[in-house]
This record gives C-alpha cells, sequence and structure tokens, in this order.
C-alpha cells in the first residue's frame, strides 16, 4: 500500500501542489514588507535615533553644562566645553557628538536632568562624508527644533514607566 | 590619659580630645559639616551626633571632649536616624542644582546624603532663597546653597586674620556676608572655597569652566614664593584649570596663598611658544636650528670674562645645574641668581636658611622680624605666625620701614639698621626678651640685605644670633626668609659669581660699559634690562616679561607646573615639582635647552637626559637626594662682612603681592586683585576718623 500511495504522490506531484498552495495563500495575507522609503514602520517611543539638543517652549537651550552625559557616555563621543553666559548662567560654549563613534546605548539622555539631549525618533542621517557626523550644537539644536514634536509627544508617552 | 570604648574598640587618646577625634583614631568614619581639623569647634551643623551609653540623647561627637570610660557607639539604629534626620533638615533648604554647581562631584554635602541621607524627602513647601552676596574677584557666592556652617567665617577670622565675614541674621534667616559687601583684604581669601563643604563659595575664575571628574591631577610645588608649598594642579587637556593646595604639615598645612592658588591663568597669556631672533631690531619668528647658530655665532668666540648668566626667581634647579655647567665649560664666573642684589654669602649654607623651619613656628616663644612683611612675602609663614600668636605664648616685634598691617600683634622697634645693632649689642629692650627666650627666632628678610649696606646688616644679623643665644642646642634661631622659589636652590648649587665673577650689579655695570658682551637670562625679568647696554641678549623663559622684550634670541622655556623639577624651598626642603601639562607650541623643558645649545657652541654637557642631569645634580649639592626633607646646615663660621650701615630703613622688597612674578603678571586675575588691593586702601565708610 504504501508503494501505491508513494507513486500516486509522485505521479501527481503532489509536492509541487502543495508547496505552490502555499505561495498562492501569501497573496491573500497582509503584506510583511513595507515600501520603504515611501513606508515606514511604526516606532517605539523609546527609539534611540539621532540625538537633539532641546529648547524650553520660550527658546531657551535646555542644557546647562552639567557634562553628566560626558562622563556617562561609554565611547566618549560627546565633547563639552562651558563658561559662564553674559546673564552669569552655566551655558555650554560647544556641544560636540561624534555620530561615528556613538554606540547609541541612550544612556547620555538617561543622564540628562533637564531632558536637553535626547535620542530623537530620526534614523535617517546617513550622510555622503564621514565629517558631516561630527555634529555640533547647533546641528543638534536644529535637530531638536526640528524633531520637537515628536520628541515630547515621545517623552510624554514614556512619562508613565519612569 | 581618658580611655573609651567606641563600637567596642578601645581607644586611649591625649587630654582634650574630642569625641569625633577619638573615632577617627578607632577607625570609625564620623560625617561633619562644620568640624574642621584646624578651626575652633563650632558644633553647629550636628551631623556628627553619635550614641553615647547612659546619655539621654545623641551627642554632638565634635564639640564633646573625651572622657574617661565614655561608651560611644556610631553604628546603632538610633545614630542612623539622627544623621538621616539632620541630612533631611539640611536638605529642605538646599536648592537641588547640583548639575549647574561647581562643588557637584568634589561635594560633602552631596557625598554624605548619599552615604547617610534618607534618599528622598518629604518636603513639599518653598525653599529658601538669599541674595548672593560679592566677595571680590575670587569668589563666587551662590548663598542659596548655604548650610550656615560658619567654616568660612571661622577661617577668616582665625587662621587669615582678618574677620571681615560673618553672619547676620538667626535660624533659617541667617546669612553669611561680608558686611560691606566687598572683597576679602587677605591673601588666603582663595580657601575659603576649598573649606566650603557645598558649593555656596566657589572659584569664580574657574566657574563652570571643568568638572571634578574630568581633570587630571598632578602633585606638584608652587613656585611663586619661596615657601614652596604642596599643590595640585588639575588640568584639562593641556590646559591647567585650576590649582589646589596639597596637606604637608611642615610647610603650607592645608592653605595655599591667593597668588599661588589664582595665577594660573597667566600660564595661558603672553606665552613664549616658539624662538625668536632679533633681525634688523626686530624679533622674528625663528626655529630652534637658527636661534642656535644666533647663538653660536654671537657667544662663540668670546672670552668666558664676556659672558654672564642671570637666573631668575622661578628658574628651577636642573636649569640651572645645566646653565651653571655650560658657563663653567665656557669659562664664565660670571654667574648670579640674586636679581634684587641681596648681599647673601651663599658659602655658609646656615646664613640663609630659614633654620627653624616653618614649622618651628610653632614652638617660638620670641620673633624678631627686621626688613620683611611676611603676610606679602610669604602669606603661608604670615598665616604660621598668627597661629602661633593666637597661642598668646610668643612676643613678635618688627623692625622695619613702615608698620604693615600684618595679623597679629607685634611691637615696632624701628625702621633701620641701628635699632638692629641696638638689639644685637644688647641695648635695647628687646634683646632681653630674644635672650630670655627658649626658642627665639631671628626672621632677616631681603628688605634688609638687598642694599648697598646688605653684607654689614647680615654681618649684625649673625653678631645679633650668637650674642643673643638664638642658636642653641637643637634650635637655630637664625632665619631668612627668601622671596624666590629658585634662590637656596641657587645658593646651594652654587649659582653664584665664582673666582673673579660678577654679580648682578656688575653684570649690569659690565654690559653697560661694553666689558660683558652675551647675557644668558634663565627667566630673569625683576633686573632693570635697559642697564643691558648692547650686550648679546639671550632670554630663556616662559613668558614673553621684560627680559623678553630686551633679548636678542629668545628661548622659550616651560612655567613651573610645565616640567619635573626640584625647587628647594626657603627653608631648605628639597621638593619634586611633577609636570602636569604640555608646555605651548615649541617650548620645551629648560634644562633640554640648555642642553641643545651646548653642541653648537661645541662643549656639549654630558647628560642626555633628566637621570643624567639630577646626578650631576647630587655632584653639586649632594643633600638634593633627600627629596621631601629638609636638610639643615651646621651653624658656624662667619657671614655678612662687618661694616658701616646706613640709615635707610628696611624696606619690603615685594611692593605687590599679586603681580611678584612674570606669570603673575600675565594673569588677569591677579591683576584684578592687584587693582583692588591698591583701590581697597582708599574708600573708607564713613565711620572712620
Amino acid at each position: 500500500m504504501a508503494l501505491l500511495d508513494r507513486g500516486a504522490r509522485s505521479i501527481f506531484l503532489w509536492e509541487v501542489v502543495k508547496g505552490l498552495g502555499l505561495t498562492f495563500a501569501y497573496m491573500f495575507k497582509p503584506r510583511a514588507t513595507l515600501n520603504y522609503p515611501y513606508e515606514k514602520g511604526p516606532l517605539s517611543p523609546r527609539f534611540r535615533g539621532e540625538h537633539a539638543l532641546r529648547r524650553y517652549a520660550n527658546g531657551e537651550e535646555r542644557c546647562i553644562a552639567c557634562k553628566l552625559c560626558e562622563a556617562i557616555c561609554p565611547a566618549q563621543a560627546i565633547t563639552i566645553e562651558a563658561e559662564p553666559r553674559d546673564d552669569g548662567s552655566r551655558r555650554t560654549t560647544r556641544y560636540d557628538i561624534d555620530m561615528t563613534k556613538c554606540i547609541y546605548c541612550g544612556f547620555c539622555q538617561e543622564a540628562c536632568p533637564v531632558d536637553a539631549i535626547v535620542e530623537g525618533p530620526n534614523f535617517e542621517f546617513a550622510t555622503e562624508t564621514r565629517e558631516e557626523l561630527f555634529y555640533d550644537k547647533d546641528k543638534l539644536l536644529a535637530n531638536g527644533e526640528r524633531w520637537e514634536y515628536e520628541i515630547s509627544r515621545n517623552i510624554a508617552a514614556d512619562a508613565p514607566y519612569r | 590619659m581618658p580611655t573609651l570604648t567606641i563600637d567596642g574598640i578601645q581607644v586611649t587618646v591625649e587630654p582634650g580630645t574630642t569625641v569625633l577625634q577619638a573615632c577617627e583614631l578607632a577607625g570609625k568614619e564620623i560625617p561633619r559639616f562644620c568640624y574642621h581639623e584646624r578651626l575652633t569647634i563650632a558644633g553647629n551643623c550636628r551631623m556628627c551626633l553619635v550614641e553615647q551609653e547612659k546619655a539621654p540623647k545623641p551627642i554632638a561627637s565634635c564639640a564633646m571632649p573625651a572622657a574617661d570610660n565614655m561608651v560611644i557607639k556610631t553604628d546603632t539604629p538610633l545614630v542612623k536616624k539622627a544623621r538621616e534626620g539632620v541630612m533631611e533638615f539640611l536638605l529642605i533648604n538646599h536648592p537641588l542644582d547640583c548639575p549647574i554647581c561647581d562643588q557637584g562631584g568634589e561635594c560633602d554635602l552631596q557625598d554624605q546624603s548619599m552615604g547617610y541621607g534618607k534618599g528622598s524627602s518629604r518636603y513639599d513647601e518653598n525653599k529658601r532663597a538669599v541674595t548672593d552676596k560679592y566677595m571680590g574677584p575670587l569668589i563666587e557666592t551662590v548663598m542659596t546653597r548655604c548650610i550656615q556652617c560658619t567654616r568660612c567665617i571661622r577661617f577668616a577670622q582665625e587662621v587669615a586674620g582678618v574677620p571681615e565675614l560673618g553672619a547676620i541674621g538667626r535660624g533659617e534667616d541667617m546669612q553669611i556676608t561680608t558686611y560691606l559687601e566687598q572683597a576679602m583684604t587677605s591673601e588666603l581669601s582663595g580657601n575659603v572655597i576649598d573649606l566650603c563643604p557645598v558649593g555656596a563659595l566657589t572659584s569664580k575664575p574657574y566657574a563652570f569652566t571643568a568638572r571634578a571628574w574630568e581633570l587630571r591631577k598632578t602633585e606638584s610645588i608652587d613656585a611663586m614664593d619661596a615657601v614652596g608649598a604642596n599643590i595640585r594642579v588639575d588640568v584639562r587637556g593641556r590646559e591647567v584649570m585650576r590649582v589646589l593646595p596639597r596637606l604637608n604639615e611642615d610647610v603650607n598645612e592645608e592653605w595655599l596663598s591667593d597668588k599661588s592658588r589664582f595665577a594660573y591663568d597667566g600660564l595661558r597669556n603672553r606665552r613664549l611658544d616658539r624662538p625668536y631672533v632679533r633681525k634688523n631690531g626686530k624679533l622674528q619668528e625663528a626655529s630652534w636650528a637658527e636661534a642656535f647658530a644666533a647663538i653660536a655665532a654671537h657667544v662663540k668666540g668670546l672670552q668666558g670674562s664676556q659672558i654672564a648668566a642671570i637666573a631668575g626667581d622661578m628658574a628651577c634647579t636642573e636649569s640651572m645645574t645645566a646653565l651653571k655647567d655650560l658657563m663653567g665649560k665656557l669659562g664664565s664666573t660670571n654667574l648670579d641668581c640674586r636679581q634684587d642684589g641681596a648681599q647673601i654669602d651663599p658659602s655658609n649654607r646656615a646664613g640663609y636658611l630659614f633654620n627653624s623651619g616653618i614649622a618651628g613656628i610653632d614652638e617660638a616663644d620670641a620673633i624678631l622680624i627686621v626688613g620683611s612683611n611676611p603676610r606679602r612675602e610669604a602669606a603661608l609663614i604670615n598665616a604660621r605666625l598668627r597661629k602661633r600668636y593666637l597661642t598668646g605664648k610668643v612676643k613678635i616685634a618688627l623692625i622695619g620701614a613702615d608698620q604693615p598691617q600684618l595679623t597679629y600683634k607685634y611691637e615696632y622697634l624701628g625702621a633701620g639698621a641701628a635699632t638692629l645693632k641696638d638689639i644685637a649689642e644688647g641695648k635695647h629692650a628687646f634683646a632681653e626678651v630674644l635672650k630670655g627666650a627658649q626658642k627665639p627666632m631671628l626672621i632677616l628678610g631681603q628688605g634688609a640685605i638687598a642694599r648697598a649696606d646688605g653684607a654689614a646688616v647680615l654681618a649684625l644679623a649673625k653678631q645679633a644670633a650668637d650674642s643673643l643665644g638664638l642658636v642653641k642646642d637643637g634650635w637655630n634661631g637664625f632665619n631668612m626668609l627668601h622671596t624666590a622659589a629658585a634662590r637656596v636652590g641657587a645658593l646651594d648649587l652654587g649659582f653664584v659669581p665664582g673666582q673673579g665673577g660678577k654679580d648682578v650689579a656688575g653684570i649690569l655695570a659690565g654690559a653697560q660699559s661694553g666689558e660683558i658682551k652675551a647675557v644668558w637670562l634663565l627667566g630673569a625679568d625683576e633686573i632693570d634690562t635697559s642697564k643691558l647696554g648692547s650686550a648679546f641678549v639671550i632670554y630663556q623663559g616662559s613668558h614673553g616679561d621684560a627680559g623678553a622684550k630686551r633679548a636678542d634670541v629668545i628661548l622659550p622655556g616651560a612655567a613651573y607646573v610645565e616640567k619635573d623639577a626640584t625647587w628647594v624651598n626657603t627653608e631648605g626642603r628639597v621638593q619634586l615639582g611633577r609636570r602636569a601639562a604640555a608646555p605651548p607650541g615649541d617650548a620645551r623643558e629648560d634644562w633640554s635647552i640648555i642642553r641643545a645649545v651646548s653642541e653648537p657652541l661645541g662643549h656639549k654637557l654630558p647628560y642626555d637626559n633628566l637621570g643624567m642631569l639630577r646626578r650631576r645634580m647630587l655632584e653639586l649639592a649632594p643633600h638634593f637626594s633627600g627629596v621631601d626633607k629638609r636638610s639643615s646646615a651646621a651653624w658656624g663660621g662667619a657671614f655678612g662682612t662687618a661694616g658701616a650701615v646706613t640709615d635707610a630703613p628696611f624696606a619690603s622688597t615685594v611692593a605687590d603681592f599679586f603681580l611678584t612674578n612674570p606669570i603673575a603678571r600675565a594673569s588677569a586675575t591677579m591683576a584684578e586683585c592687584s587693582a583692588l588691593a591698591r583701590g581697597a586702601a582708599q574708600p573708607k565708610t564713613g565711620t572712620h576718623d
């Protein structure tokens, strides 16, 4: 009987029919792939992408040059220099992140006491030259302005778990 | 001697010891804010509470004298609860601004709240806010952070001797203030920054520039005055960010003068960072090879007697050894280190040392200061004098041109040599005081000997030391107070005129008359450079000061924190300074420059590294091997030349405490302090007569 059964399966190409059945079944299932860059997948509010320096709503920069991010950074990617600003407050004169060193661990935003340095949702910042990845303070503040809506929404979404 | 039990450990302590000190002897750490070893006991922070058996409540260990059979417990739940309670009270009004506070990372309050605090606060009400006070260009105040430990007040009162800090208001409303919102008129004011356990008093020049954890710390020696204070140099990258004192009971205790602490910004300004050669009357940038060629062209072929060298006040012994050897090979004996023209006899070591030692002041019972203003010349020695004065066991007298405001009371005896002569001959009343004293001291300042009749004054001082019994078994009361860090080392090495050599005055006269054709200035800026005539001047140093202006060739050297160097302080203590930062640009360590020049001059010096140079140095001065030790000298022989003395009063050689050397003169902070100190004499509040 076993011989008959095996013979019938091979004569009617049963394995092929089974395989094609699976193939055609997927035509009726939802698609798993995305048409990147026209479509993008969902991101967690905790996603750690490109860095940004934020400002308060009144335009004052948040960073107070406490250098905790510089101290915690395991890749030593952050360089900060500070001095008193004209009004006597503590501010950075230089805030550089070497994005080629950064390992996106998120320790900097964890260390920041004023939520100034954050890793925003942007992951599309590939550059053509290495130099473009040496971010300075202007670039980071510009990032902050550009992504503020998403960043503040993400922080609010994650707040209950902190 | 009381014996007490601390956590089951028996300790026997000196009578008068506090429980806190006894706990430390037993190896138990007691947290504290207001208590400090060198200040009086205030007992107002309550952090040091411990449990004493049979006492109804915890005791403040800093203010409780240790008594026999006390049983102290430092690790019980009661002590833990008491500490948590005190910590919570202290933090009620302390702002949570650690991220922007310069004390962050090295803050007693931070550390102790981590160690002994509760970890959370139950306080919801508004915090206290206090207006910041102005305390001069050195001290930044954020008074909201103050926890009212009163260490700064006690320091100003007791150690600095300027009772200008105080507190107004009571309880929560207490505020530390200078009353008149003015700078402290003390040379030691910077120490309140170290004393402040929180960030209420911080350094103004250092403000916000660096964090404690990112600094590279190097232990070194200060070269701003002849005290040789032990310092710690904190460097970020290659920039010196701050200078802090290091504990050395025999020298500076744990204090540091403002000049030593704040002149570091002078290390960034006016630096000589490449060689220069004068061409067509103008100094032009050059390479090392060009500079060496220019030197060889002018110096080669000169006779030894036509060459001279003067060492400055901040020259290290290594560079002076190399220069002395080079001059020896060139056949020159025209060497001198005494820019101020002090008539010191280099042949008798006991004649130019602070023989009693700085720590010896703590034992002295009669002190005669001659021709010196120790407050300006050696602020830390002045603090020692005040410390001794406060015990009430010493009589202090002064001979000098004016009656300076020292921080202790003294008897003013006279202006000049006549008074000293009276004392030496036993005719003066104070001679009896010195004679009757167990440990008498005579402190001879440079003001008394840096003058034409200096040798005669020195002989008078020697006569006084002998006739009044200042030198006895185990005690040498003859002390010379130097003002230059390099001076004693140079005298020990013999950086003085050799056989037929000229001293500084002779070199300048020779240069003017054309007799001396080449002069090597090793950081010598205090001489009158206009008197160098047409001589070919080689200036080796770190800063573009007077000497560099006149120079024909400039060789850029390292400043005192930028080289491994040996220093000898006024008491003859040999100390090693370590290189904390790299010299800027092309500048090199000074001895290596001299070694490099020696080759084109045709007299290659026989050392290729610092070790070989130091071996040579030990040949010249064997006692340099005793690092950190005070190598005393035997009393005996004669020094000074007896002769006629003039009536001119003994004026201190230091006119402006803040501007005594090229580094301080290049410092903006020091310039500000100096301007303030000069102006501070004038404004009165209207309540003065």
